[in-house]
């Protein structure tokens, strides 16, 4: 256990030590969206009833920094470190695959969940935004966050130099968080793009997330749930089976 | 005896490349143990095989019994190894980077022998101090030790002194020593030879990814037959006969290089017969260096490494 909780303080050292960077510029960054769209689109109409597109926004976008965030870590850590090489302290470890997955992953949803609660606490003292179920709120942002870690350590792992990681996160990961509902309502779109929509697991998430808020969402929050933890059990078993046969860390 | 390290039949292929050829070697415990070889010869892949780094193509390595696949715990907490890279975390200072390795091997409170080998490796002005500031010397240092930080029996060095200067090799070698007397098995790769006939009592060469040599220096220089003769005469003049046998020519000196020490005796004769005194005389044994290239550099075992692979 010293291990796990070791490499765990490390990963959180790590982020901690330049907070400005990994923790402040986030929220500074989804404040102004918040700022921006919520001037631009005012008159918008609302997406559930009684509540203001402003309002409806907010948990999007805090769900969207939680995201992002926790991808950001395990990711932009794992290739620092091999790109320096000094992943080999991890390798040369007794650190187990299954400890090495759970530190980076716990480490990712701690660093997008202070993202997340930073953004909503700013929030809540210039929006009038009450949150329904705290329970939901927060399963959602954990399970959310640590399926996030673990496809950062795929990307960290699968990427060779920096500028393939940006491409995976430019071209797979902000795509679909911008495509999965946080500025909009589902039920806005078009079909063909409502049932689209229903392919991108960050649909659920940010969906389900949204309903602890208001108790109202696109569809069930219990179906959300349930996809968005049969996504991460997939994305950990192929995190975990990576890991255990040494995939482009252990030649 | 005990074996420190035990490898069995080891191959390793990168793609079309046969790194590793089939190696068995058997270090035991307390040998201060050398991997020589010229670059591109397998040192580094075998110490990365023996460390967990890299994955064997066939054969098996045991570390204090242990098999580094299927006990893998077990047989990195026996081992220490210092990188060859001057590889760092720039988020840390040097306490912080030895304080978390100490945690990667599930050691909670080692502060007390933390604090010891940051004495014992002159660390301790610089214990707080951010690795990216730190000289490459004392990169070196931190590294050394990290490697000890959970007191391993088996020390493994992959160039530890490249790159280093004087003062700091010596310091790294007389810690490195002291290790080694205190019962810690040390295996090291250098390119620096002097220091592998100072240090180590066993060396192994490489070559191309096969063991062309291993034996204790002392035999290795014995088995290499040339010796070499420094004469100083008088007439300065080497009698006709013995002109192919000089090697070198410094002032006044002629160095002979004999097939052994038989070949004394002719030489000796064919002065007595050219009437040339001998001022001075001294017979030059071959050191490590010699033998190196003697055994590496032989076309013969070039050729059979080569057909083995």
């Amino acid at each position: 256990m010293t291990g796990f909780l070791t490499l765990l303080y490390k990963e959180l050292l790590r982020f901690w030590k330049v907070g400005f960077q990994t923790v402040f510029a986030p929220m500074v960054s989804t404040l102004l969206y918040l700022m921006i769209f919520s001037q631009v689109l005012e008159a918008h109409a609302e997406a559930f009833p009684g509540v203001a597109y402003t309002v409806f926004l907010i948990p999007g976008l805090v769900m969207m920094a939680v995201l992002q965030n926790a991808f950001a870590n395990s990711s932009s850590s794992l290739i620092q470190s091999k790109i320096t090489g000094n992943l080999v302290f991890v390798l040369l470890s007794p650190l187990s695959y299954r400890e090495i997955f759970f530190a980076y992953v716990l480490a990712s949803v701690i660093r997008g969940l202070a993202v997340g609660l930073g953004v909503y606490l700013v929030t809540v003292s210039f929006f009038d935004i009450a949150v329904a179920s705290f329970p939901w709120v927060f399963l959602f942002a954990f399970i959310g966050s640590a399926l996030l870690g673990a496809i950062g350590i795929i990307a960290g792992i699968w990427a060779d130099k920096f500028d393939q990681l940006a491409a995976f996160q430019n071209f797979v990961i902000l795509p679909l968080t911008f495509l999965s509902g946080v500025f909009y309502s589902l039920h806005s779109l078009p079909p063909f793009w409502q049932q689209l929509s229903h392919l991108n697991p960050f649909f659920y998430m940010i969906d389900g997330f949204r309903y602890g808020f208001f108790n109202a969402s696109d569809i069930s929050p219990y179906i959300s749930l349930g996809i968005v933890a049969a996504c991460f059990v997939a994305v950990s078993w192929v995190t975990l089976r990576m890991l255990k046969s040494g995939y482009k860390i252990r030649h | 005896m005990a074996l420190a390290i035990e490898v069995k039949q080891l191959h390793k292929r990168f793609g079309a490349l046969h790194a590793l050829c089939g190696i068995d070697l058997e270090i035991e415990v307390g040998e201060f143990f050398a991997l020589l070889g010229p670059n591109g010869a397998g040192k580094t892949t075998l110490i990365n095989i023996i460390a967990g780094l890299t994955l064997a193509t066939s054969g098996s390595v045991t570390v204090m019994g242990h098999d580094v696949v299927s006990h893998y715990r077990q047989a990195r907490r026996t081992l220490g190894v210092v990188p060859q890279e001057l590889v760092y975390d720039p988020f840390f200072t040097v306490r912080e980077t030895l304080t978390i390795q100490s945690g990667y091997y599930g050691l909670k409170s080692n502060q007390a022998w933390i604090e010891e080998i940051l004495h014992q490796l002159d660390l301790v002005s610089k214990a707080d101090v951010n690795m990216r500031a730190l000289s490459g010397g004392m990169k070196r240092r931190v590294l050394v030790a990290q490697s000890l930080v959970h007191k391993p029996p088996v020390i493994v060095l992959d160039e530890p002194t490249a790159g280093v200067d004087v003062e700091l090799r010596q310091g790294l070698w007389r810690f490195i020593r002291q290790l080694n007397r205190d019962g810690h098995t040390v295996v090291l790769t250098t390119h620096y030879l002097d220091e592998a006939e100072a240090l180590c009592n066993r060396v192994a060469m490489l070559k191309q990814g096969h063991i062309v040599a291993l034996d204790s220096i002392r035999n290795l220089i014995s088995s290499v037959s040339t010796c070499s003769l420094r004469l100083r005469l008088s007439p300065d003049i080497l009698p006709s006969t013995l002109q192919p046998l000089i090697s070198e020519r410094e002032d006044g000196f002629y160095i002979l290089t004999l097939n052994g020490y038989s070949q004394m005796e002719d030489v000796l004769v064919a002065l007595r017969l050219a009437k040339t005194r001998i001022l001075e005389m001294e017979i030059l044994q071959p050191n490590l260096e010699e033998v190196f290239v003697t055994i590496t550099g032989s076309s013969g075992i070039g050729r059979t490494a080569a057909l083995a692979t």
